[in-house]
């Protein structure tokens, strides 16, 4: 086990200086220049632009920014934003906290409609609620988010008026509630659909019918040994879906105007901030690796029957 | 979020196990009876209610973007300010011009939904096209060779699969000066083979193993004669499977480009685009923004449907 | 059981670390603070300013409206555009090439300091050198040895500018490369403001914490969240302010804005949003604003493009005659904008009424004008916009106008952002027109001539060049008084139609309002808020 999480970490670190200069690579040849943007439609002084451009080193050849801008990473450095001339990481800091909220709300909600669901419908198999679930969850996975977005955002905030139409204030947990059904619905018609394949499945195997002929009760054989073992994928999954929630709320983010590090990085991108872009992307990348091996290892732990060598 | 819709489909029931790239998916024993799968899950389709609605949807959309003529004399550019947010729908005037209202140009959005069906059809059989060579080419190349091949495209697909999907898509496309429907699939292949590559590798080490091809290999048969005539055939159903499960999402991906506004062109007549510009008008003209929206559904909804009819004919497993 | 065990500790996991920020959420105060703040102060909407508070580094509105409640300039001007000596006694010239300026005695800066001559000198001889890479240093090319601190290349040669000299304490000279009679109308740009002593101690820190001579002291920057400052009861300008201070919030949306406007928790909105503006006049009732400024919009012919190198200005005022002016502003603008007459707006000097009906809609002989003309090559064109600006409809609009009125198919060419959108203009790289803006720096006609027209021009980003206009412009440039400057200039403007630079569009106008609680809310000639005048009730 240990050998094979040094091994995971070993190979995660090619991983990430690959993804990271990919995206690094990819805001060098977008068209657009952050300083002459800074300056506006009015006129403007190109020996300005050139003597700024020299000052924060974006004149240097890619590799080299590259190296510069990893060197101060690895030190925790994220360097500052070129026009607010304010510490990437202050505006991470400030971004971060609010995303996180959204996320564990809709990973929250994903985790108890989406099981729950899951679980009604996969103990009657075949039944008219069970088809009625599957139909649900398809069409929630056919709505992409900015589409339920808006037309929550209509029902509720125009034509019902019981909330807000936008966030004004991310510790509101009330404002959140609608981003957060958004952001979490697609995970959860797929938590839904997990739980509830694991657990017909598990309803025909032998140990299910060897517990019900032992003559427990009922409760005690779902409660206990259906769950327990129907829920294993579920738990993985969930695992992975932290990470995706995180980095999906580009999108809903934008709609409910939640000021995150989904707005952030957007904004960041229309502005050019490349060193902002590709610093909340690495954090993305790192939580994205992480979950994928936890989620690696849950399952050992989870299922005996995996062994990593 | 489509690229959620995207990334998922990895995590559906069927293939759990890629994930941990150390079990390897149980399309094995299916492959051992090719024909009579493929034959099971036709005849299994058939019955399929589920199916059948998909398919008739799907010809139908498909229809609509061949021959858009077909459906409205309406033009999609054809703008009267006249009928600027005065143009609310006309239910009864079926397929009239005026039947699902006016946008804020004046424009008919009957005509707009209909024309704007190619849009998304093309961007989504065609991406998964695009995606599907190139991954089942990467993954296949992986799982059979092995070693530092291997391990060299598996580290490539991890970098790709590290990068979120919008966050790429958005900087691959803001690159681009004139976005056509070619330059949106090369960018959402660009950053979508990930998926079928890790089905295509696993697949790929089950069935090189299995006796026929090693009898093959002994015969001296050539790597490409073994890759595409044994091996390929054998591995085509799960790659199939997760292929017409992506479809829809990168349906949802292009509209949801279009919606942020690097997808399709402003030629372009997109139900992304329109969705985008109907939201300034959501208070006093919502049905701008929800006529579109639901259009984009129904088209995502009925190519998941399909896909998950076919998993499910094709996956034993589930039956 | 091992597995199952484990599961437990996971879900538990869960559920505490969601406990745990969902207390870190309440703890910390993020977010707008409800209501409109300490009693006396107004709010008003606005942003993040893009950049630290240096006037010279501050060119954009949301940055702008904090550097003028904490700086006085010499002048300022009223709504009408008349000079309004602020921190100057006066502001003469004998020969429009040295002007001296005589500062108001007694006047501080708010840690005590003395506004003296050097106070001025000094800031704008630092503003203008290239090594602390200020965005306005432009503002300062029209002084003598402005080339010393600021060389196109390389280090600067000279500290100072050899053109400024003070007198005494309250006297300086400013002396020009060349004559320019409407000099002391740029003054009254707030880039022109004194620093103080301290802030060459530490510019960096200053930028975060700025020390000025305006109607207000500085409170306090919550990034991304509020910027609050205080009424400064010793300001002596004629505009003092008429509250207790004011605090400039940030929204992330216009609509979130204007519904806090609506309930009460916002006292002054800039501009009301698109999906709201159908409706804005009835919620706010007297607090609607609706008010010109000076600005405009065009669609401006890149003359090095395929489609518009050889053309023929008469297919140009074809074009110009195709566009529905007024039926797109009433429509797809929703009454923003008031239908263009001239290449200058209302409310500059200058402004007049051109005797001709090129900018009005007349289908038949825009059609035939273009035909005359020998029609645009392809007969199709293009024009560039930026999708993140709000301008998608109305280009679409005028391209729809066009289209239908003389069948030259015209096309959006959208760029994703407003970085590209600039990257295509600086590099001549636009394929037909782009859409144009100007807002008046200083409100004189020339401003909205020399700056966009004149073959020198570095905001000439069509690339329109024509020997006889350069040699009108510099004319009336060397006219003896700004009276005689500002009807050359209209002249130029006359000869402007005949050689169609650009296509007037449209003015600006504010669409704005304030809540109950609050009166006396005016707008100056480019479109900002008067905050200092703002009463509450």
């Amino acid at each position: 086990m240990g050998r094979y999480v040094a091994r995971r970490l070993l190979q995660m670190i090619p991983v990430f200086i690959g993804s990271t200069l990919l995206i690094f690579c990819m805001m060098y040849a977008l068209p657009g220049d952050p300083v002459r943007a800074m300056m506006g439609d009015q006129a403007y002084d190109p020996a300005v632009v050139a003597s700024i451009k020299k000052d924060l080193g974006l004149d240097q050849p890619l590799l080299q920014q590259y190296v510069n801008y990893m060197t101060g990473l690895v030190q925790g450095d994220f360097g500052t934003q070129i026009a607010s001339q304010r510490p990437i990481a202050d505006v991470i800091a400030d971004a971060f906290p609010v995303t996180i909220r959204l996320t564990l709300f809709a990973f929250t909600f994903v985790t108890l409609v989406g099981i729950g669901l899951g679980v009604i419908a996969g103990l009657r198999p075949d039944t008219l609620q069970d088809r009625g679930l599957l139909t649900l969850t398809l069409i929630l996975v056919s709505m992409p988010s900015f589409v339920l977005g808006f037309l929550l955002q209509y029902q509720f905030a125009f034509k019902w008026q019981v909330t807000t139409p936008t966030v004004t204030d991310s510790t509101d947990f009330s404002q959140l509630a609608l981003p957060a059904i958004v952001l979490a619905s697609l995970s959860l018609a797929y938590v839904a659909r997990l739980t509830r394949t694991s657990i017909a499945e598990n309803l025909r195997s032998d140990y299910m019918r060897t517990a019900v002929a032992k003559g427990l009760p009922r409760r005690r054989v779902i409660g206990v040994h259906l769950m327990r073992n129907s829920l294993i994928p579920v738990v993985t999954f969930l695992g992975i879906e932290i990470g995706s929630l995180m980095t999906g709320a580009i999108v809903t983010e934008g709609i409910f105007n939640v000021r995150g590090i989904g707005l952030e990085i957007y904004e960041a991108l229309t502005r050019r901030e490349g060193a902002t872009v590709v610093g909340i992307a690495s954090l993305m990348v790192l939580i994205y690796l992480a979950a994928s091996l936890i989620v690696d290892l849950l399952y050992a732990v989870l299922d005996p029957r995996i062994r990593y060598a | 979020m489509p690229d959620k819709t995207v990334e998922k489909v990895e995590a559906l029931p069927g293939d759990t196990a890629s994930t941990a790239g150390v079990i390897v998916t149980d399309a094995g024993p299916a492959a051992e009876k090719a024909r009579s799968l493929w034959s099971d899950a036709w005849h299994d389709l058939r019955r399929n209610p589920l199916f059948l609605v998909a398919a008739v949807l799907i010809v139908f959309l498909l229809v609509m973007s061949l021959w858009p003529g077909l459906f409205t004399s309406a033009s999609p550019r054809d703008a009267d300010l006249a009928n600027h947010y005065l143009g609310k729908p006309n239910w009864g005037h079926f397929f009239a011009p005026d039947w699902l209202g006016y946008d804020v140009q004046g424009r008919s959005i009957y005509a707009r939904v209909v024309y704007g069906a190619r849009a998304s059809i093309t961007v989504g059989v065609g991406v998964t096209l695009a995606v599907s060579v190139l991954g089942t080419v990467i993954g296949m190349i992986a799982g059979y060779f092995g070693g530092w091949t291997d391990t060299l495209l598996s580290r490539m697909t991890d970098i790709f699969l590290g990068i979120p999907f919008l966050l790429g898509a958005l900087v691959v496309l803001n690159s681009f000066e004139e976005r056509t429907v070619w330059v949106v699939i090369m960018a959402l292949a660009f950053l979508g083979w990930t998926q079928i590559a890790r089905v295509a590798r696993g697949a790929v080490i089950t069935i090189k193993q299995a006796d026929y091809v090693v009898a093959a290999k002994a015969l001296g048969a050539s790597t490409s004669r073994i890759l595409f005539r044994h091996i390929l055939p054998n591995a085509l159903a799960p790659i199939i499977v997760v292929a017409t499960i992506a479809l829809g999402g990168y349906i949802a991906a292009e509209a949801t480009l279009s919606f942020l506004g690097v997808g399709l062109g402003d030629t372009a007549v997109s139900w992304g685009g329109d969705v985008a510009r109907g939201r300034e008008q959501l208070r006093i003209a919502p049905h701008t923004l929800i006529i579109p929206s639901v259009m984009v559904s129904i088209t995502v909804l009925s190519f998941l449907m399909f896909g998950d009819a076919v998993r499910n004919a094709l996956d034993p497993k589930l039956r | 059981m091992r597995g199952a065990k484990s599961a437990k500790w996971v879900a538990g996991a869960i559920v505490v670390a969601l406990a745990a920020t969902a207390c870190g959420g309440n703890g910390d105060g993020e977010g707008e603070s409800k209501g409109s703040g300490p009693a006396g102060y107004v709010s008003i909407d606005v942003g993040e300013p893009q950049k630290p508070l240096i006037p010279a580094d501050t060119n954009e509105s949301l940055g702008s409206y904090v550097i003028q409640s904490l700086f006085t300039q010499l002048l300022d001007f009223d709504a009408k555009g008349n000079i309004v000596y602020t921190n100057a006694e006066s502001v003469t010239t004998d020969d429009s090439k040295t002007w001296t300026v005589k500062l108001k005695k007694g006047w501080k800066f708010h840690n005590g300091e003395d506004v003296t001559s050097k106070s001025y000198i000094d800031a704008w001889n630092w503003y203008a050198n290239i090594k602390n890479n200020q965005q306005n240093s432009f503002w300062f090319q029209d002084i003598k040895g402005y080339d010393d601190v600021h060389p196109e290349k390389g280090d600067p040669k000279a500290e100072a500018m050899s053109g400024l000299k003070a007198v005494d304490d309250h006297t300086f000279t400013i002396e020009l490369k060349n004559t320019m009679p409407y000099f002391n109308y740029k003054l009254g740009y707030s880039t022109w403001a004194p620093l103080p002593k301290v802030f060459y101690d530490d510019p960096k820190a200053f930028g975060q914490k700025p020390v000025g001579n305006g109607p207000y002291t500085f409170e306090k920057w919550d990034h991304k969240k509020l910027i609050q400052v205080k009424a400064w009861d010793d300001y002596q300008g004629p505009n003092k302010a008429k509250n207790k201070g004011v605090q400039f919030k940030n929204y992330t949306t216009v609509e979130a804005a204007y519904k806090d406007v609506v309930s009460g928790n916002l006292d002054m909105i800039r501009q009301v949003g698109p999906t709201d503006l159908p409706k804005y006049k009835q919620d706010l009732g007297d607090g609607a604003i609706e008010q010109p400024y000076a600005a405009i919009q065009t669609l401006t012919p890149a003359f090095y493009s395929k489609t518009f190198k050889d053309i023929d200005p008469k297919v140009l005022q074809g074009l110009s005659m195709a566009i529905d002016r007024d039926t797109i502003t009433k429509t797809v603008l929703n009454n923003t904008r008031t239908p263009a007459k001239s290449f200058t707006p209302p409310g500059v000097k200058g402004n007049q009424n051109l005797d001709t009906d090129v900018f009005t809609y007349n289908p038949e002989k825009a059609k035939k004008l273009v035909q005359e003309g020998g029609g645009v090559p392809g007969n199709k064109f293009t024009v560039q916009y930026n999708t993140d600006g709000g301008h998608k409809e109305w280009v679409t609009a005028v391209c729809e106008s066009i289209r239908k009125a003389t069948g030259v198919d015209c096309v959006g060419d959208p760029k994703p952002d407003f970085a590209t959108d600039l990257e295509a203009r600086d590099n001549d790289q636009v394929k037909g027109m782009y859409r144009g803006g100007w807002v008046a720096d200083y409100p004189v006609n020339a401003n909205f001539m020399k700056e966009l027209y004149h073959t020198t021009a570095e905001a000439n980003n069509g690339r329109f060049s024509n020997k006889e206009i350069d040699g009108l412009m510099n004319k009336a440039d060397n006219a003896k008084s700004l009276d005689e400057s500002v009807k050359a200039f209209q002249e130029v403007e006359k000869k402007l139609v005949e050689h169609m630079p650009a296509i007037p569009l449209w003015y600006y106008r504010i669409n704005g309002g304030h809540g109950k609680n609050v009166d006396n809310v005016k707008v100056d000639f480019h479109g900002d808020l008067e905050v200092w005048g703002v009463t509450t009730k």
